[in-house]
């Protein structure tokens, strides 16, 4: 049983479909890990041995019916930003604390659809507000490669649970690094797609124009397998793109004879650390060896994605979280005088502080005399760093560097701070604003053996480029297979 | 530019958070750090740029005019505060 515990999506499901395995007996499996190892990275919130055991005995049935699928019995983990009818949906946040959805958000339907049970609820920071963990109501989750140091942010529970082998593979989203900066951190594969191939759809929203569900797990195989049940048109989704359906495997096998990848300058200049730098360079190297070929490209206003971010994000989200309020669901204060003050005071009680903060930025730049200094500026700056990408890609196929300019920090290293914790995603932010996909891939160790992520960028809907791209890289390194010890 | 507390207590109130005074001042604080990072923006010039308040290009699909949603109200209102004959309560509006 224990392989089982390592093994890629593709191995479990044959050993599904060889009868190796049942699906309650896989599901069982990874509830123990959860029940022994969950006290200590705090990666789950919520965790139902009935429910997903009940789950688990269905696709059993489906499969003895003679239903057979690539998913099929497998059981993942779900962020808490996704509804799920009939659990605990927190979005790691007291105001959510006693949220039972009443129906499945579309990425967690189609997802069921394909076969996948539900282990469990994974921690997050509050509303998708940071890059530690540390916001969550729920406290920290921890790094399973050391448990003094932060997951990453917001999907570190998420990231926590594959690296501490808590789920075979899991859900995230990223709206301004959420996926690539814990994968970098604990050392995983995780992918955002471009902006609308996933269905927004009963995903708590954070900032709508940038939030992009995406899958986690130990390789670029796996997140391809997972993106083919994910991604599609959803008409309950405004913003969710009609397109063809596409096998995002088609293109693991390609050789990379040719492949030119963009290296844009301004990442690769101070701000990374030596550790960090190093193993990206060593990733290229590989890549070279590979038969690609790396060229200097530009992405000159890079540097102002972080400002522009702060002040779209936060308003989005003001907008967004203006619907908390104690009326139809989650907290409602317990005392109050006229409808104003249960308003304030729910959302007082409610909030934690950043989400708090960027509900004020947010509220601050929106406002009379402000918004065309703030927002829409932020807007037109949007469009210049859009525009950058698409001159970088008329001369490469794919842009590389840093998914993270450090390795995992420690707890409350930056969170006094909250301009320091704003820069930790400063590779990944202008993919967001852009509406581009982007990988983290593990590339090795830095200092104390912490994982270092490479971030690879794909021009709109290349996302079988990319996963061809870290899948050829997953064949001649072994760094996605690395586990902490201990776990 | 520099909040000062008043227009921290402004902002809270727009936005419904009822804030006291040591958590306007430490908020002030903050706000003034990271609003040192957005001023950062305000060097460029974007003269003629069209904004970009989306991240991809799409209009708005229309879909028919037909009943699509069944009515879940017991299942919706079964998570609310406070609810009493199909209607959310909340503290008396009119006098």
């Amino acid at each position: 049983m224990s392989d089982l515990i390592n093994a890629s999506l593709s191995e479990l499901s044959a050993a599904l479909a060889a009868k190796q395995v049942s699906s309650v007996e896989l599901s069982t499996l990874f509830l123990d890990r959860i029940e022994k190892l969950n006290p200590i990275v705090n990666a789950y919130v919520t965790v139902d041995r009935a429910r997903t055991l009940a789950q688990a005995a269905e696709m059993d049935a489906r499969r003895a019916k003679g239903e057979t699928g690539p998913l099929l019995g497998i059981p993942f983990g779900h962020k808490d930003i996704f509804c799920t009818e009939g659990w605990l949906t927190t979005c790691g946040s007291k105001m959510l604390s006693n949220f039972v959805s009443p129906y499945d958000a579309t990425v967690v339907s189609k997802l069921k659809q394909a076969g996948v049970v539900t282990l469990g609820k994974l921690n997050m920071d509050e509303f998708a507000m940071g890059s530690s963990n540390e916001t969550s109501y729920f406290g920290p989750v921890k790094n399973p490669w050391d448990t003094k140091r932060v997951p990453g942010g917001s999907s570190g529970g998420s990231a926590a649970a594959i690296a501490a082998r808590l789920a075979p593979a899991v859900t995230g989203t990223d709206t301004g690094g959420s996926i690539r900066q814990p994968a970098a951190l604990c050392g995983l594969t995780g992918l955002k797609p471009t902006y609308g191939v996933c269905s927004r759809y009963g995903m708590i929203a954070f900032a709508s124009s940038l939030d992009q569900a995406g899958p986690m797990a130990k390789s670029a195989e796996d997140c391809a397998l997972m993106l083919n049940a994910m991604a599609g048109f959803d008409e309950r989704d405004s913003t969710s793109l009609q397109r063809e359906t596409e096998d995002y495997t088609r293109d693991l096998n390609k050789p990379l004879n040719g492949l030119r990848i963009g290296l844009p300058r301004e990442f690769f200049g101070e701000g990374m650390s030596a550790d960090v730098r190093a193993k990206v360079e060593e990733a290229l190297d590989q890549y070279r060896k590979l038969g690609a070929t790396t060229i200097e490209v530009s992405l000159p206003n890079s540097g102002l994605s972080v400002p522009a971010y702060y002040v779209i994000a936060p308003a989005e989200a003001s907008s967004n979280l203006s619907r908390f309020d104690g009326v139809r669901y989650g907290y409602r204060a317990p005392e109050y005088g006229n409808l104003d003050d249960m308003y304030a005071k729910t959302r007082a009680q409610g909030f934690g502080p950043e989400v708090k903060r960027r509900i004020l930025i947010g509220t601050y730049v929106l406002s009379h005399g402000y918004y065309d200094a703030y927002y829409l500026q932020a807007q037109k700056i949007r469009r210049l760093i859009a525009a950058d990408f698409v001159e970088a890609f008329k001369s490469c196929d794919v842009i590389m560097g840093p998914a993270s300019p450090d390795t995992a920090f420690a707890f409350g290293e930056k969170s006094g701070d909250p301009v320091k914790m704003y820069l930790s995603d400063i590779y990944t932010i202008s993919t967001n604003l852009a509406g581009l996909p982007g990988m983290s891939v593990p590339c090795g160790f830095g200092d104390h053996h912490l994982p270092v992520g490479l971030q690879i960028i794909g021009n709109y809907f290349e996302e079988a480029k990319m996963l061809n791209v870290a899948h050829q890289y997953q064949q001649v390194t072994n760094w996605h297979r690395e586990m902490p010890a201990g776990i | 530019m520099s909040l000062d507390l008043e227009q921290v207590q402004r902002i809270a109130r727009l936005a419904r958070i009822e804030i006291s005074p040591e958590e306007a001042a430490t908020a002030r604080d903050q706000l003034n750090g990271i609003f040192g990072l957005i001023e950062t923006m305000q060097a460029v010039d974007t003269t003629g740029i069209a904004p970009m308040s989306h991240a991809v290009d799409v209009v708005q699909r229309l879909r028919a005019d037909v009943v699509t949603e069944q009515n879940r109200r017991d299942a919706f209102q079964a998570v609310a505060p406070e609810t009493e004959a199909g209607l959310y309560l909340v503290p008396k509006v009119i006098e």
